[in-house]
């Protein structure tokens, strides 16, 4: 059995402890919104709060989480999540969307760590989030936009 | 599926009702499906019209990104008078009789054509329905149909003061005659086409909610993986399953046309059975060559001429010209990778079989699955996450194999079929590799007088269940975009040499113009520098005066670009033009080189697609294009090594553009009163040819093959 809470609920999983927290939240939790893209940590399609931090769980066995407070798009709450996902719908980011439960995870991220990220900044904080549809040019926008919100 | 909320601020304000609906298990979902579908106020197969005043339209086209749920919405919206944040969308099941591609004539979704085909049935759709609920409020308020107003969802009666929703009149315009012919409005009235509107799917689409395939799951479904061949065209001579049956969660292994199929109870345990299972391949058929040996086939296949596909003048021209160029160019194989893999689930229950997934072709997927079950099938079509012409499967085999592992399963129940990234990547169904031979001469005043390019590759048409549409002549998405160019060349022949071998190739956004493009726009700016000729300028001449929208949209790349020449501050410019499913585009890519290899600092793009029906959508599609090209051009190549293996497996190995890499966009979009062409393409074939140009006038590298960032075999 591996305990750790999701989402603010605990959970208690009869599974092999080496599946990877991605198919865990999905296949166990019917939590979708994580989304699977290369299972090596390649995409960030898969990106989730890890104790606070940004975690790719298609390459985190839920062993490595017993314990641990695990939060997904559908859980995230609080002032930047929310003028992200604003931002993200007032300039129509996604095109396809399957990577961007990822990327507004780790925009949410740098917006916590950063208040007024540079070009630069997102750079680092978003190199590991692919956009096949690459609609970079709008995230970033999207990013700075949110960024100006939160300085209110 | 689902209907896609579009009111921002329902769902800021906390809509909780529609978004939950959405969170919901599928169960919900369906019933949702069945809301809309007995909605009181169906006047065709399109349009679905609540009490709550909330117009569905079910979408024809698959929404994988590139914009027809608000697209095909935005037509009905605007001859219905509707209020956009009245409208939904939701993907029209299969059904060829009521969802057909009018330019395929059955349903399907690509090369560019969900606005071009729909634009005229859509908004007669709308406006079908329109005149039956004016017809139903002159009915209940006993006044003239033709004193009744629609302006942004609400009825209205001027003289008499009344007015109405579309709820309210829904049962009584659900009496009134459908009219066969309905009018539709002159293009100088259009309130909603031509102007920005926010996106039917952005909210879902940002909030995880969304539902893709990969996302659905049935009571007892299982989740199967298949072992493929390692190489084309091997096949499975034996296996043994005894180390797979023994992973914790598989539940059975089943031998399919397509491999061996591993089924269990979670993705994780089907993964880890297929890692246990030893299959041993028989490869008697196998593709064996490496890339290179293909190359090499391909050169003499070139250098024997090819079958003539256009030709113009005398090219002897060509041979007495006063100075000659020549070029060999050549291009990999690459795949789509759109970034939710490919999947799909299927249901098998009492003689029937239910489908759920981003299917491209419902058209052919739909018959194909029934044909291998030998019971009927219905397809729910789903959001896709990307496809790039992936999900655009001649052979339907995706389809076939959920039908397969369903079939082979021996008994009822759910199946979700998953394809890894390296199931994608290394199993084929790629852009064919390419090789092009150009040369084109001058006279001694410079001007060109003869041009000829032979194209070498495999057709993706020919030996499928589609080669019917060549009605027996060559495969011309093979050399679209060399041919056709609207340059006067003075004399111009068009080869082509058709190329088999077993590796499946498949459209890749933008087709043949992925490597015509390249070839011809940087072949003609090395020309074109050899004549001592500005590359702006040089291809204005070459127009003839009838090409008004060539020229239009390189004047407009040059204007906003503020093009001076081909270098300037320690930076390259090129323009290259290309037009491709009906779309005029160009643009001008500037150039840095950073340790010797290209950095993209900033795009400019003109285009002409028509009447721009959403120009927000049109840039989104840019933007995205040129990104999508710009790292495919730096980084990607399929390739197979000594032996036919694939050499690469996830984007460790076949890189996606990164957001540092990509570069400032400008768009401008020609205003023009023409029908609407497609935007989803168009803005991939000009990029790469572009910065090839732009590359050569900053360093003076001439880049033949693709990708940038190295050997592409």
């Amino acid at each position: 059995m591996t305990k750790f809470t999701v989402n603010g609920r605990e959970v208690d999983l009869d599974i092999d402890p080496d599946t990877p927290l991605l198919w865990a939240l999905r296949d166990e939790l019917r939590l979708t919104g994580t989304k699977f893209g290369c299972g090596v940590a390649q995409c960030g399609a898969c990106t989730v709060m890890l104790d606070g931090m940004p975690r790719r769980s298609c390459v985190t066995p839920i062993s490595m989480v017993e314990g641990s407070e695990v939060t997904t798009i559908e859980g995230m709450e609080g002032p930047e999540i929310a003028a992200v996902q604003a931002a993200w719908e007032a300039i129509d980011v996604p095109q396809c969307g399957w990577c961007q439960s990822g990327q507004i995870m780790s925009a949410t991220a740098l917006l916590q760590q950063v208040s007024s990220p540079t070009d630069g900044d997102i750079n680092n904080a978003m190199a590991g989030n692919v956009c096949r549809c690459a609609t970079y040019v709008r995230i970033r926008q999207a990013i700075h936009d949110a960024a100006k919100t939160l300085e209110g | 599926m689902t209907a896609i909320e579009t009111s921002r601020r329902g769902f800021l304000a906390g809509g909780a009702g529609l978004m939950l609906g959405l969170m919901l298990p599928l169960g919900r979902a369906r019933a949702q499906t069945a809301a809309a579908a007995a909605a009181p106020f169906a006047p065709n197969a399109f349009i679905r019209i609540g009490t709550d005043d909330l117009v569905t339209v079910m979408i024809k086209h698959l929404e994988m990104g590139q914009g027809p749920y608000t697209g095909l919405s935005t037509l009905v919206a605007e001859e219905l008078d509707a209020d956009w944040a009245q409208m939904r969308a939701m993907g029209a099941p299969a059904d060829n009789a009521l969802y057909a591609n009018l330019f395929f004539g059955m349903q399907g979704t690509g090369g560019s054509t969900a606005i071009a085909n729909s634009f005229m049935q859509m908004r007669k759709a709308g406006a079908a329905a329109r005149a039956m609920l004016v017809a139903a409020a002159a009915e209940e308020w006993g006044v003239p149909a033709s004193e009744i107003t629609v302006k942004a969802g609400v009825v209205s009666h001027a003289a008499s003061g009344k007015s109405s929703g579309f709820g309210a009149l829904t049962e009584a315009a659900a009496r009134q005659p459908v009219p066969a012919d309905p009018p539709v409005k002159d293009p100088k009235d259009f309130v909603l086409i031509g102007s920005d509107r926010p996106k039917l799917d952005t909210v879902a689409k940002s909030t995880g909610a969304a539902v893709f395939t990969m996302d659905v799951y049935r009571d007892g479904m299982l989740t199967v993986v298949v072992a493929h061949p390692p190489k084309f065209g091997a096949t499975v001579a034996s296996f043994d399953d005894k180390g797979a049956l023994a992973v914790k969660g598989v539940e059975m292994i089943r031998q399919i046309p397509s491999g061996v199929a591993v089924y269990a109870t979670n993705t994780y345990a089907a993964l880890k059975g297929r890692d246990a299972l030893a299959v041993t391949w028989d490869e008697a058929g196998a593709e064996t060559r490496s890339s290179d040996e293909m190359f090499d086939a391909y050169a003499r296949a070139v250098a024997e001429g090819g079958v003539t596909v256009e030709e113009e003048g005398d090219l002897s021209a060509l041979a007495n010209a006063a100075q000659v160029l020549e070029a060999e160019y050549r291009f990999p194989y690459l795949a789509h990778a759109p970034l939710e893999p490919l999947d799909a689930v299927i249901e098998l229950k009492e003689g029937k079989a239910e489908m759920w997934f981003g299917s491209q072709f419902p058209g052919l997927d739909q018959p194909t699955a029934a044909a291998i079950l030998g019971v009927p099938v219905t397809i729910n079509v789903l959001l896709a996450g990307g496809s790039f012409g992936r999900r655009a499967q001649a052979s339907a085999h995706i389809a076939a194999e959920a039908a397969e592992i369903a079939k082979a399963a021996g008994r009822d129940g759910a199946f979700k079929l998953v394809w890894t990234r390296e199931d994608d990547l290394k199993g084929g169904y790629y852009r064919p590799m390419s090789l092009h031979k150009l040369r084109a001469g001058l006279d001694a005043e410079g001007n060109i007088v003869g041009w000829e390019n032979i194209v070498a590759n495999q057709s993706i048409l020919a030996g499928g269940p589609m080669e019917a549409m060549l009605k027996g002549g060559p495969d011309t998405t093979s050399f679209e975009g060399s041919s056709g160019l609207p340059y006067r060349f003075g004399a111009r022949r068009i080869g082509w040499a058709k190329m088999e071998n077993p590796v499946s190739v498949l459209w890749w956004r933008s087709v043949g113009h992925t490597h015509t493009g390249y070839a011809a726009e940087t072949f003609l700016d090395e020309v074109l520098a050899a004549a001592g000729k500005d590359p702006v300028q040089g291809r204005l001449d070459l127009l003839p005066p009838e090409a008004l929208r060539e020229r239009g949209v390189i004047e407009k790349v040059a204007e906003i670009s503020g093009w001076t020449g081909p270098t300037r501050d320690g930076k390259g410019y090129g323009i290259a033009y290309v037009k491709s499913f009906g779309t005029y585009v160009a643009e001008v890519v500037e150039v840095e080189d950073r340790n010797g290899l290209p950095h993209v600092t900033r795009v400019w793009c003109a285009v002409d697609c028509g009447i721009p029906v959403n120009p927000n959508v049109i840039r989104a599609q840019m933007e995205g294009g040129i990104g999508f090209a710009l790292g495919t051009a730096l980084h990607d190549a399929i390739t197979l090594a000594p032996g036919g293996e694939v050499q690469q497996s996830n984007f460790d190995t076949y890189p996606m553009l990164r957001i540092a890499e990509m570069p400032a966009v400008e768009v401008a979009i020609i205003p023009s009163g023409a029908d609407p062409t497609g935007v989803g393409e168009p803005g991939v074939p000009p990029l790469a040819p572009a910065l090839g140009n732009a590359w050569r006038a900053l360093t003076g590298n001439k880049q033949y093959q693709l990708p940038f960032g190295g050997a592409i075999a």
